[in-house]
């Protein structure tokens, strides 16, 4: 194998040779512009932060609305006085709001934390790396998806507002323009310029997770022996490879059908508003196709990570070995190859032919086996185990429970016979916030509770998490849940209100729902001060808080600049040496030399 | 030309001290006749409104479409009428013109107004409108209006026939006038029309129906008299 | 702390799996011929689904119960790995290759068996934001559409020239979908702009309309109704209320309002 050449090569450096870059002193080239992969990781989770607050105040403003359609959304005429005057929530605004919701959620929060955000942070260190394989892509990553970000937000501000296509940005709605509705002129351009830069953005940040997993390892670091997080991120990047130079060149057709004339997503004999549009030949199932492709891979962009995240966090707080580590490897890679065979089910009824509808409904069936596989060597691991229930633990427990149920409702979705009937409905929506939205962001939290230390060298306060994950977990099942029974009555998603007699009737499940969304929102506050608060007044973390056997925790928190302070780590073990006597106790860390351990494998 | 402009500083001095802007309108000559049609004009059609209860539910017998609105005596009516050349220039109306939204039509059909002119889109239904002017010239909006929200208030700057549409309710359309002057009328179904208060002078009069074109005629005002002027549209079907 | 992690998750599911199990919100009562095999198939996936929703999380809860604050050596899963991958496949595997064998099914009997000949022809346009129903009339011809005579002020909403096609002149607009019942209806289904979706619940039915593309979809109602068609593909601002009514009538009612129409 090559790499073991590689990994000699740079153990025979000197200690003291010059790294590849040098500790920056400025203040812009140490916290803004900075190469350091610690520093760009902090800045993508940061940019989370950011968008999901965004984000979750849009979904309060829309979920106010659809349990009091009939009275003013308190304080958003004094924010929004353009689009929402005197509170008012037009439904242009409604679907302007939800639009910015999802693309803010799905590609700013889901994409930029658990991947970009804590995989640039953790992946280097703990496969034995100074830094990313090309800090420069590193940086620049960071900076388009920035970019990306504020070019999303800036539609906002432009006259007729952000658009209203939704996350999706079915064409011809996105592809006409400004005459299919407010928005739809410069803020759907807006929209999908931020798109593409965002996937540039992340197609950097894939090559360069990719290459530093293969070639900066270091010596003994075994492509068996990667912590469970950097698989899952090493995976997540294959996905994001190829998933995002697909949606890339479909942003700039679209961008082309928009500004250019060309029709590659408009059919001739279109009359909007009046007009007959000059277009001819284009298609809007290659769109959707186009979307899809990326967009189903995408779902698994944002939970991979979080696989990874429970399978490194869980051995460490039951003190014992993932069960089936090489099944569970084997899982994600399953899935990772399914996830490009699968997109169809999203097209189930745009007319597809029902042979391909079965082709597309087979293997989004079977990707379940893995994932149940997954999931019962979460429970094996958990069983018979020395759990300590930390509120990192707890996040991981929580990411079990959501996981499998939003992982089952995709049963009734995956059949195109019952999908039929929930396609359009609200039981879409709680499948996929309970699955990518809600267990992803459990995934985030144990990740930022188990990782802070290591980050900011101070400890978070565990009584604020334990109360943040308790009220999390009662909210988003009060949140979401009800959800599943509002698609079963065949209530309609993406409508601002429910006009004269259809289902009005569930009015008062949407006033639960939007009291539970609340109250989630609210216990959030509990997360963003105890992160305020734990930064500031913490505890001082010592190294290794947790007692856990990756590399990360072999160096200080936080970690020096080169990550190991000029020494370059070797490894002996795999990271799954927990319920050993060894050393240190119940655990012999990655770095431990056979010749300290009284036992275990090597 | 020289006495014409003359007499515009005139008319507009005597409206600033007068402080009534509407003044001269009360002095002055009147042009004023009926507009008629020749041929067959297209059948309307009643409007299915099927769609929205609320608005059904307004009317006791179908609502027929409003693009050909004839009277008795072949008169034809949501006709403009307007002085195309030589009116008076002044300052737009203080006063808004008013476009509502009730039982899912607009009222009127055809509203005149004059450029810089405020314009006040009412919604008196229980249902949301949009309102979606298809401007060329002018910068083009669409804004939902719910049942209940203040009025939109917007002016157009240049002078332009802009057809109005609701794309909640398709068979909503209407017209904004959007003219160089506020000597302007909108005819009835009896087809008259009648245009007051104007100075001595020479002037060019249109008439615009939205399926018939326009048609223009030149009149002269020398003093306080009525012109009598009428206009034969040819009615094509489409 | 686990025991009130594990009692809070036991609660939850339990709870959860009630509402389904005792209906509280459910779908409407079908009305459709075909209706009652998805009806079939989507309990039978309730089943399964829950069975597993309960277990998994019991398992999760009882896992929890028992480990948490444990002390001694740890215990290894019996048997490692194998014996829950092969569980999860087996269990998985069987329910699904069920699931795709008869889901198949019901789906080729709505979407691939042929129409009947008897079968009600209604050509469906949607647009923003309202759907339009175009009958033959007694011609039993449908005009040809021309995009560029559309002209919805007018109420001619698809296009048609009735001054040059003689076939269009007695076609029948309405703003509702109107059929009769126990009789076989085909809607060929277009898009005037941007894509929509018809949605019946009661049918069973939901179906996009997608630009540039004529879909063609039936169904038999069995039931006189009056319901709503709603639009469930985001197609703009109107999005939310793009519905018509849909009304099944009986066989002479039917005649008698397809006289009615042609009457207008």
């Amino acid at each position: 194998m090559p790499m073991d050449s590689v990994s000699a090569s740079i153990t025979e450096l000197p200690p003291a040779a010059p790294h590849h870059h040098v500790a920056p002193e400025g203040f812009i080239r140490k916290y803004v512009f900075s190469l350091d992969h610690k520093v760009i990781g902090k800045q993508y989770l940061g940019l989370g932060l950011i968008a999901v607050c965004t984000g979750m105040f849009l979904s309060w403003v829309m979920r106010y609305h659809l349990a009091f359609p009939d009275k003013p959304v308190p304080l958003i005429g004094l924010i929004a006085p353009t689009f929402a005057a005197g509170g008012v929530i037009t439904p242009e605004f409604y679907l302007q709001l939800m639009t910015m919701h999802g693309t803010i959620m799905v590609f700013f929060v889901l994409t930029t934390a658990p991947f970009a955000g804590f995989g640039n942070f953790v992946l280097p260190i703990q496969v034995g790396a100074e830094d990313m394989a090309f800090p420069r892509f590193n940086m620049m990553s960071f900076w388009v998806t920035f970019v990306a970000f504020v070019v999303l937000v800036a539609a906002f501000f432009v006259p007729d507002g952000p658009p209203l296509s939704g996350w999706t940005a079915y064409a011809p709605l996105s592809a006409v323009g400004k005459s299919a509705g407010p928005g739809q002129g410069l803020g759907q351009s807006l929209w999908v310029v931020s798109i593409g830069l965002f996937c540039i953005g992340q197609l950097l940040g894939s090559l360069n997770f990719i290459a530093t997993t293969l070639d900066l390892r270091a010596k003994g670091m075994t492509l068996a022996r990667l912590p469970y997080s950097t698989w899952a991120w090493f995976i997540t990047s294959m996905i994001g490879l190829i998933a995002f130079s697909v949606l890339l060149p479909a942003c700039v057709l679209l961008l082309l059908d928009r500004v250019a004339g060309t029709s590659f997503f408009i059919p001739a004999g279109l009359v909007v508003s009046d007009a007959l549009q000059p277009h001819s030949g284009g298609s809007p199932l290659l769109w959707q196709h186009l979307f899809w492709f990326f967009g189903h891979p995408e779902v698994y962009i944002a939970i991979v990570p979080g696989f990874g995240i429970v399978s490194t966090i869980l051995p460490a707080v039951c003190r014992k070995p993932h069960l089936g580590p090489r099944v569970l490897i084997a899982c994600q890679l399953a899935i990772a190859g399914l996830s490009y065979m699968v997109w169809g089910h999203h097209m189930f009824l745009s007319g597809m032919s029902p042979m391909s509808a079965t082709l597309f409904s087979v293997p989004t069936l079977v990707i379940t086996i893995p994932a149940a596989i997954i999931t019962l060597l979460w429970l094996g691991t958990i069983y018979g185990s020395k759990l300590r229930l930390t509120t990192a633990a707890l996040f991981c427990l929580g990411f079990v429970s959501v996981f499998v149920t939003g992982g089952l409702s995709g049963f009734f979705l995956s059949q195109p016979s019952i999908d039929t009937y929930l396609h359009g409905t609200y039981f879409v929506v709680g499948h996929f916030h309970f699955v990518m939205g809600v267990a992803a962001m459990f995934g985030i939290f144990a990740g930022t509770y188990f990782w802070f230390p290591k980050m900011f060298g101070r400890m978070m306060n565990e009584t604020l998490g334990k109360w943040h994950f308790a009220l999390t977990f009662l909210g988003v099942y009060a949140t979401f849940m009800p959800m599943h029974w509002l698609g079963l009555e065949g209530n309609v998603r993406r409508y601002s209100s429910f006009p004269s007699d259809y289902m009005h009737g569930s009015i008062a499940l949407h006033r639960f729902i939007t009291f539970a969304a609340l109250f989630l929102g609210a216990a959030q506050l509990i997360f963003l001060a105890n992160l305020l608060w734990s930064r500031l007044r913490g505890p001082v973390a010592p190294d290794n808080p947790w007692e856990a056997t990756s590399l990360e925790w072999s160096t200080t928190s936080p970690p020096p600049f080169d990550n190991f302070g000029g020494a370059h780590p070797v490894v002996y073990r795999g990271p799954d040496e927990y319920g050993v006597s060894g050393a240190r106790g119940d655990y012999i860390m990655q770095t431990d030399p056979p010749a300290e351990t009284a036992s275990g494998p090597v | 030309m020289r006495m014409k402009l003359v007499a515009s500083v005139a008319v507009c001095a005597l409206t600033t001290m007068a402080l009534a802007p509407n003044a001269h309108r009360n002095a002055g000559g009147t042009v004023a006749g009926k507009v008629t049609f020749t041929g067959t004009p297209p059948k309307m059609k009643p409007i299915d409104m099927a769609k929205e209860p609320s608005c059904a539910k307004e009317h006791a017998t179908p609502v027929m479409n409003e693009s050909v609105v004839t009277g008795a005596g072949s008169t034809l009516g949501d006709v403009v009428v307007y002085i195309s050349a030589g009116a008076p220039s002044g300052a737009a109306p203080a006063s808004p013109a008013v476009f509502d939204q009730k039982g899912c039509q607009y009222l009127p059909h055809v509203l005149a107004m004059q450029a810089g002119q405020k314009l006040e889109v009412k919604n008196d239904d229980q249902t949301s409108h949009n309102i979606h002017p298809l401007s060329k010239v002018n910068p083009e909006w669409n804004k939902s209006q719910p049942p209940g929200a203040p009025p939109i208030e917007v002016a157009y700057d240049k002078p332009e026939f802009i057809p109005v549409k609701c794309n909640v309710h398709p068979w909503m359309h209407g017209y904004f006038a959007v003219l160089n002057t506020s000597h302007s009328a909108v005819t009835g179904s009896d087809g008259s029309f009648s245009l007051a208060g104007l100075p001595p002078g020479k002037y060019t009069v249109t008439a615009w129906q939205e399926r018939f074109g326009t048609q223009s005629q030149e009149v002269t005002i020398t003093g306080n008299e009525t012109a009598k002027l009428d206009f034969v549209l040819k009615a094509t079907e489409y | 702390m686990g025991k009130l992690f594990a009692a809070a998750v036991v609660v939850i599911a339990l709870v959860s799996a009630g509402v389904f199990v005792a209906h509280v919100w459910w779908l409407p009562p079908d009305i459709s011929a075909l209706g009652l095999r998805i009806d079939r198939q989507l309990d039978e996936t309730m089943i399964f689904t829950g069975v597993l929703f309960v277990a998994a999380q019991i398992a999760l809860a009882v896992f929890v119960w028992q480990s948490s604050g444990r002390e001694g050596a740890i215990r290894i899963f019996p048997g490692g790995p194998m014996p829950l991958v092969g569980v999860a496949t087996v269990i998985v595997g069987l329910e699904v290759l069920t699931l795709i064998f008869v889901g198949t099914r019901v789906w080729a009997k709505i979407f691939l068996a042929p129409v009947e000949a008897n079968a009600v022809h209604i050509d469906v346009q949607a647009g923003q934001f309202a759907f339009y129903f175009r009958y033959p009339g007694p011609d039993g011809k449908f005009g040809v559409p021309h995009p560029d005579l559309i002209d919805e002020g007018n109420s001619n909403f698809f296009g048609l020239d009735p001054k040059n096609d003689t076939s269009a002149r007695d076609d029948i607009v309405s703003a509702s979908l109107v059929v009769p019942v126990d009789r076989p209806v085909l809607l060929t289904m277009h898009s005037k702009d941007v894509g929509h979706s018809l949605y019946i619940p009661q049918l069973r039915l939901q179906q996009d309309f997608v630009p540039g593309l004529v879909i063609p979809v039936h169904f038999t109602a069995t039931g006189i109704t009056r319901t709503e068609i709603v639009c469930t593909q985001l197609c703009g601002l109107g999005h939310y209320n793009m519905r018509a009514y849909f009304e099944v009538l009986s066989k002479d009612a039917y005649e008698k309002w397809l006289v009615d129409q042609a009457g207008q």
